[in-house]
């Protein structure tokens, strides 16, 4: 089969196809955490990004490493696009001293400096301040380093939406929100939850530039991010970015998803997989071939068992983690004699 | 030595911060063309610019998220809340953020982070605008909660704040920025440390534990009591979370009885978790039952009788003192 020269949003041929292996590596790893959680190796809660796939590779594609992200309690996916091992992000999964969080945080708590990975953060909407003020501290040391925050629907209906985007637009602050509307905040249908239908009233209310864009289909994520990337590094202020998704299992691994149908969640799966519609685009334009899918896809089965087999022969943190990293002094209420004998 | 109010050294600490490390920065509500709603941060607009001292909207909760980050971000910021009512609003990003992001995280984020709050009752502001939450910040692992009381540690405490790696909640009591005292000369460094109480009177009769605003009522205590022939060790305990707790056991073994004197309400609040903790380590030595004296169980009414009525004063922390020491060893 030949293969064609024509490019696709500027990027390569083997750009694109590492966007699929991505794209495929998230939906294996996913798939596996499931299955080690149904094993019982990872306990707690967990939030599967199956289905929103092409919205972190999108978003993540266009940035530079240096921009800093962060993410809801649904950020595995966000975690190994920064480039976080995904033995170590499985190992997080796993509560074991491997993990990047030592085992201390679990599923929604991932973070790395040396990444700019800053949480997973399992308070809905919270991050939202936090990443202003991040991007306030990039501002303030003169540094054209941006940050990047996503968030769901749900964390819309927050108050600190509405206080994170005002900050950012009157200080014309370099961050950008992405609103992953996977369309249900828990089981509430964002139609809903929202008086209006879309973010663009919400955007105009803080005097900022909006798009909306179709997260299912990886190319049009990646065009708009990159637009989105260009117009906040350039020193003109925040941006918000909706796109929209759907995630394909529960809210978390305990959701039984009774307020949905089954046929509404296999007409996504079948018709609007965001990999299967990057795949016929790919193939309508002889720029892959079958045989290279099947590749990535076996590559990123492999990937996904080597974290496992990784998270489950690290050791668990010893007993004295537990009093390290309150504090940088490690002091807690008492003084170390009393709180310890 | 010089005389300073408690409000001018605040400033002072604020602005020798700010001159001596470029990434310390305040924002909040109102403190920069208006000086600040209790005139702490007056004149540094004018000194410092709009980059370093950043008015916000009303709007705690992003007040407190971007200093959070902003501290991540690698700078050292210092919030003014207007008073430690308003910290509701940001509670969630007080306690859930700050004091989790370093252990939540493995010890990787280190957030320098300082949050300045006035609390406390006593000038008729009503139930909404008179509370004393400090019990509520000190339950939580992760966060340091200190309370000077006079002029010198409010400079010295503030400044090693800014300088400490980990959020701080900084509360300072609505009366004390006019009080006086002793504060070194401007060319004299010092700092006090967050970890430490003070003893501010001997005695040996009976243990005063207090702090913040009280310190004052209570020094005033322990003179008239002095006059009846008892004498109190008064203790400043400073700081909240951490608890100095070898300061205060050491005073109980001498004194055998304890007084707690604090402006918060009784139940769940400090006396309470400070006196459990003597119990816990100090039980032997005690010859009484631990005194309280706090505000009335009630939300602060705006009357001034009743306002009057419902906070602790001088004559309640006599009384309790005398309750509890008898005559016989006063005589001794």
């Amino acid at each position: 089969m030949a293969i064609s020269n024509v490019t696709l949003a500027g990027l390569t041929r083997t750009q694109l196809l590492e966007t699929h292996y991505k794209m495929a590596l998230l939906r294996r790893f996913e798939e596996k955490a499931a299955e080690e959680y149904t094993r019982g190796k990872i306990a707690g809660f967990m939030h599967l990004y199956i289905g929103q796939e092409a919205v972190g590779v999108g978003c993540i594609t266009a940035m530079r490493p240096d921009d800093k992200v962060l993410s809801s309690y649904r950020e595995h996916g966000q975690a190994i696009l920064k480039g976080m091992d995904p033995g170590v992000v499985m190992a997080e999964l796993f509560g074991k001293i491997t993990g990047c969080s030592k085992g201390k945080g679990g599923s929604m708590h991932m973070w790395s400096n040396e990444l700019g990975l800053l949480g997973g953060n399992a308070i809905v909407g919270a991050q939202l301040p936090i990443a202003a003020g991040i991007a306030l501290a990039m501002q303030y040391q003169g540094l054209d380093t941006i940050v990047v925050c996503f968030f769901g629907d749900g964390a819309v209906d927050e108050g600190a939406f509405h206080e994170a985007l005002n900050l950012a637009s009157i200080w014309k602050l370099p961050v950008i929100f992405i609103c992953e509307n996977n369309q249900y905040s828990m089981g509430m249908a964002v139609e809903k939850a929202w008086a209006v239908d879309s973010l663009l009233p919400r955007a105009a209310a803080y005097n900022m530039p909006y798009e909306q864009v179709d997260g299912m289909d990886v190319i049009q994520v990646y065009e708009a991010a990159k637009r989105a990337v260009e117009h906040t590094r350039s020193g003109q202020g925040p941006l918000l970015l909706e796109v929209k998704t759907y995630r394909f299992r529960g809210h978390s691994m305990t959701d039984p998803a009774y307020y949905r149908t089954r046929e509404e969640e296999q007409q996504w799966r079948t018709t609007r997989d965001p990999i299967g519609i990057f795949e016929k685009k790919l193939l309508d334009l002889d720029l892959a071939t079958q045989a290279e899918f099947d590749e990535n896809d076996a590559r990123a089965i492999q990937a996904a068992e080597d974290a496992a087999e990784y998270a489950d022969n690290s050791p668990d943190p010893t007993l004295d983690e537990l009093y390290t990293d309150v504090m940088v002094d490690n002091s807690t209420a008492l003084f170390f004699r009393y709180e310890r004998k | 030595m010089r005389t300073l109010t408690y409000r001018d050294a605040l400033r002072e600490a604020i602005r020798e911060e700010m001159l001596r490390d470029e990434r310390v920065f305040i924002l909040g509500e109102d403190i920069a063309g208006y000086g600040g709603t209790y005139a702490v941060s007056k004149g540094l607009f004018e000194e410092f610019g709009e980059k370093r001292v950043r008015d916000t909207p009303l709007a705690e909760e992003v007040i407190t998220g971007a200093a959070i980050g902003a501290a991540l971000g690698g700078l050292r910021p210092i919030i003014e809340l207007m008073t430690i009512n308003f910290s509701m609003l940001a509670s969630d990003q007080i306690v859930n953020q700050a004091a989790k992001f370093r252990y939540m995280f493995g010890g990787q984020p280190e957030m320098p982070l300082v949050i300045r709050m006035p609390g406390g009752g006593g000038a008729q502001r009503g139930a909404q605008h008179s509370q004393s939450l400090e019990s509520w910040y000190a339950h939580i692992p992760g966060l340091k909660v200190v309370m000077p009381a006079t002029p010198y540690d409010a400079k010295g405490m503030l400044k090693a704040a800014v300088r400490d790696p980990d959020p701080v909640l900084f509360i300072e009591h609505e009366l004390l920025y006019n009080i006086k005292g002793e504060v070194p000369d401007e060319d004299v460094e010092y700092t006090v440390p967050l970890n430490r109480g003070e003893v501010r009177r001997q005695g040996r009769h009976v243990t005063i534990i207090t702090y913040s605003r009280m310190l004052h009522v209570t020094l005033q205590a322990a003179e008239d009591l002095a006059k009846e022939g008892i004498e109190a060790e008064v203790i400043d305990l400073r700081s909240i979370r951490p608890i100095d707790i070898d300061l205060l056991i050491d005073s109980v073994k001498k004194t055998n009885r304890v007084v707690i004197a604090q402006e918060g309400w009784k139940y769940y609040g400090t006396g309470q978790g400070l006196a459990a903790l003597i119990y816990e380590y100090a039980f032997d030595y005690m010859d009484a039952p631990i005194q309280h004296v706090t505000s009335a169980d009630v939300p602060m009414p705006y009357s001034k009788v009743l306002e009057r009525a419902a906070l602790p004063n001088k004559n309640d922390i006599v009384n309790a003192a005398k309750a509890i020491v008898p005559a016989a060893l006063v005589r001794a």
